[in-house]
């Protein structure tokens, strides 16, 4: 079963407010570049989480792996 | 103490990162990573020359599933310093290439002259394992 880099996408976008993502992945391994407000001022383990909560029990099962590249925005 | 003393997985692994100033808990060994990610996270710490403990957490279905309930990250590998949580293989790469990691890791500045230029090629060095096995 695999996943689409397009549903981690809109999930990502849909689940933090004002985020943008980019992802590529084969299904089961994806890269995702994400950026949005949401991060500012947050520690990279803080940042990390908060795409991770996304997925929450999917990550390492269904979801393989998820490399994240996080870029905070400035808020507003 | 509230904790339930009927724990002896997750008290392992708590006194494993309290007792180890530099632990990853890793899939495979630091000799034989099982996944590229624990590999890449290794290779980075082996091109600071940043002695390190090391915990195969294939080794036992229960050190994953404690070390996650514990840190609240869900993915392995996950490199603690000084007891803290410092991130899996994205953030301690990323931390690496800005410089920030050998600054936590107290590695001399010379050994990792400007850290954007990656002039250490990531080898492998000679690590310090550690089995959690060894701690039960």
């Amino acid at each position: 079963m695999s996943v689409s880099p397009e549903e981690l996408k809109t999930r990502i976008e849909s689940a933090i407010p004002g985020t943008r993502a980019e992802v590529v992945g084969d299904g089961h391994h994806f890269e995702a570049t994400v950026e949005g407000p949401a991060f500012a001022g947050l520690s990279r383990i803080a940042q990390h989480k908060l795409v991770y909560d996304v997925f929450g029990g999917e990550l390492g099962e269904r979801i393989h792996a998820l490399s994240l590249k996080i870029r905070p925005t400035e808020a507003r | 103490m509230s904790d339930t003393p009927s724990n002896p997985m997750r008290e392992a692994i708590q006194s494993a990162i309290a007792e180890n100033h530099v632990i990853l808990f890793m899939k495979g060994t630091p000799d034989a990573p099982a996944c590229g990610f624990s590999a890449r996270t290794v290779a980075v710490l082996q091109a600071l020359e940043a002695p390190f403990a090391a915990v195969n957490v294939l080794g036992d279905p229960s050190i994953r599933q404690e070390l996650s309930a514990l840190s609240g990250w869900p993915t392995i590998p996950q490199l603690f310093v000084d007891g803290e949580l410092v991130g899996g293989c994205d953030i301690v790469t990323e931390m690496y290439e800005t410089g920030e990691l050998q600054q936590l890791l107290g590695v001399a500045q010379n050994q990792a002259n400007d850290a954007a230029t990656p002039a250490t090629p990531l080898t492998v060095a000679e690590p310090a394992p550690l089995s959690i096995d060894n701690l039960l």
